[in-house]
């Protein structure tokens, strides 16, 4: 670049969906349905022990999940404590450390 | 049937005596393009429209940037009304497509809150000792050269055509966001299907181009440039446009509203200092044009009168596919007579 323009082109954050791989949210759903039942209110992510002292954010990993955006997922969720906190608040019931647990699986491990 | 829907999407255009508000950027950028709008008005068409010497600012950058509050801009906005009852006219043209979304935008708040109206009326009153009335009639100038463009192509000395392959040029139109989004019954077409440019190059010959993003922002938005910081995200916009119209081929740009011409037309040499990147397949750019460039080219004025050179993109290739004459020697040729120095040539973008 010939000319400091002092700054750059910001890179789109559009997310096409015809480009995105579902599978592992399909697997994820598969194994464990209640999944679906969220809600995103978010209170999970409120009463998180980890997101006191780093990014980590459940809604936000779950919105990841949704929009088949996976390549920081591996990273996120090993920053979860499995303290259970977002079990007890949900409103809809759902055991988020089985949830957890099984991302890290798909996620993580694979 | 189908017709009497369209009718619904038509809007009242007054036939003659126009009061002319000039913009703020387009003396700079387009300086050429309002003075060929009076032109075509008073020699093409035998119109009666004022060119007011004290006309000012509509407030739109400052108001869309949260520096002038709502009140000053009604204010504002009544002074010019009263330079306009003053001269004895009842029908506002604005230039601008910002100040065309102002004035509707506060007629719309006097309409439904009459309050405001005489809080205004007391407030110009006080400031400027003056009175004023709304006007009878809004139009935009492009309505104006839509509604005469028939009349108009009877004039014209060139059409939209390739004269190297006999086909009509593919030409991208974009409508001004405040042209007909923030009061769709403004515009002709509304918001959902403006008609205003593709009317003009339909009946001159052209092609309208249908592209995936033909509908997004230009990218001038306001807040998105005014900080140089933020200009990433200006130039984000035009780029997924440019990107969507290329595998189109388009000849040329056309739009109707100062911020999208020049954002279009500048950020295509920016991007191409950056990226190295240009949207046609010689490297010359996409020309854009102003409405009233298009319609003084094809009614035969002179491209220099019309300030084609002052646009980043330059507009010969589309001249000489067109079939216009023109003078290469007098491209810069000042008012004075005098030849100005030539601009210095970007590194990509071929001229």
């Amino acid at each position: 670049m010939s000319v400091n323009f002092g700054y750059s082109i910001a890179p789109t954050r559009a997310i096409n969906y015809d480009n995105c791989d579902f599978s592992k949210l399909h697997e994820l759903e598969q194994a464990v349905p209640s999944f679906k039942r969220c809600i995103n209110c978010g209170a999970c992510t409120a009463t998180c022990s980890a997101q006191q002292f780093t990014s980590f954010n459940i809604r936000k990993i779950k919105t990841l999940c949704m929009d088949g955006q996976y390549e920081s997922l591996g990273k996120e969720l090993k920053k979860c404590m499995l303290c259970g906190k977002c079990t007890l608040v949900c409103p809809r019931g759902l055991a988020l450390r089985p949830i957890i647990m099984t991302m890290r699986k798909i996620f993580v491990t694979k | 049937m189908t017709k009497r829907y369209w009718n619904a999407y038509q809007k009242e255009i007054a036939e003659d005596h126009y009061f002319y508000e000039r913009s703020c950027i387009r003396q700079t950028f387009f300086p050429g393009s309002e003075a060929a709008f009076l032109r075509i008005m008073r020699e093409e068409l035998h119109k009666d429209i004022k060119d007011e010497a004290n006309q000012h600012t509509c407030t739109g950058i400052g108001y869309h940037s949260d520096i002038v509050p709502l009140e000053t801009t009604m204010t504002v906005v009544a002074r010019l009304f009263s330079l306009m009852q003053e001269d004895g006219y009842t029908n506002y043209v604005p230039s601008c497509v910002t100040s065309f979304g102002i004035f509707s935008e506060m007629i719309d708040i006097w309409e439904h809150q009459p309050e405001m109206l005489e809080k205004t009326r007391e407030n110009l009153y006080k400031a400027t000792g003056r009175e004023f009335a709304i006007p009878s009639n809004l139009a935009h100038p492009s309505d104006i050269i839509y509604k005469f463009r028939e009349e108009l192509k009877k004039n014209m000395k060139y059409q939209l055509v390739n004269r190297f392959t006999g086909k009509p040029l593919r030409v991208v139109e974009h409508v001004g966001c405040h042209y007909a989004k923030i009061f769709p019954e403004r515009g002709i077409g509304n918001a959902e299907f403006p008609y205003v440019l593709a009317g003009m190059i339909e009946s001159w010959g052209g092609e309208v181009v249908d592209y995936p993003e033909r509908r997004h922002c230009c990218g001038f938005g306001f807040r998105h440039y005014l900080l140089q910081e933020n200009r990433g995200y200006s130039i984000a916009n035009s780029k997924k446009k440019f990107e969507s119209m290329e595998p189109y081929e388009p000849d040329f740009i056309v739009c109707n509203c100062p911020g999208c011409t020049m954002f279009m037309d500048k950020w295509q040499y920016t991007i191409a200092e950056m990226e190295n990147k240009t949207y046609d397949k010689e490297g010359y750019g996409i020309p854009v044009l102003t409405y009233e460039e298009m319609a003084g080219l094809l009614l035969g004025y002179d491209p220099w009168e019309l300030g084609l050179q002052i646009h980043q993109v330059q507009a010969e290739n589309l001249m000489n596919k067109i079939g216009i004459k023109y003078n290469p020697d007098e491209k810069y040729r000042g008012v004075n007579g005098k030849i100005l120095p030539k601009p210095e040539r970007p590194s990509v973008l071929k001229q």
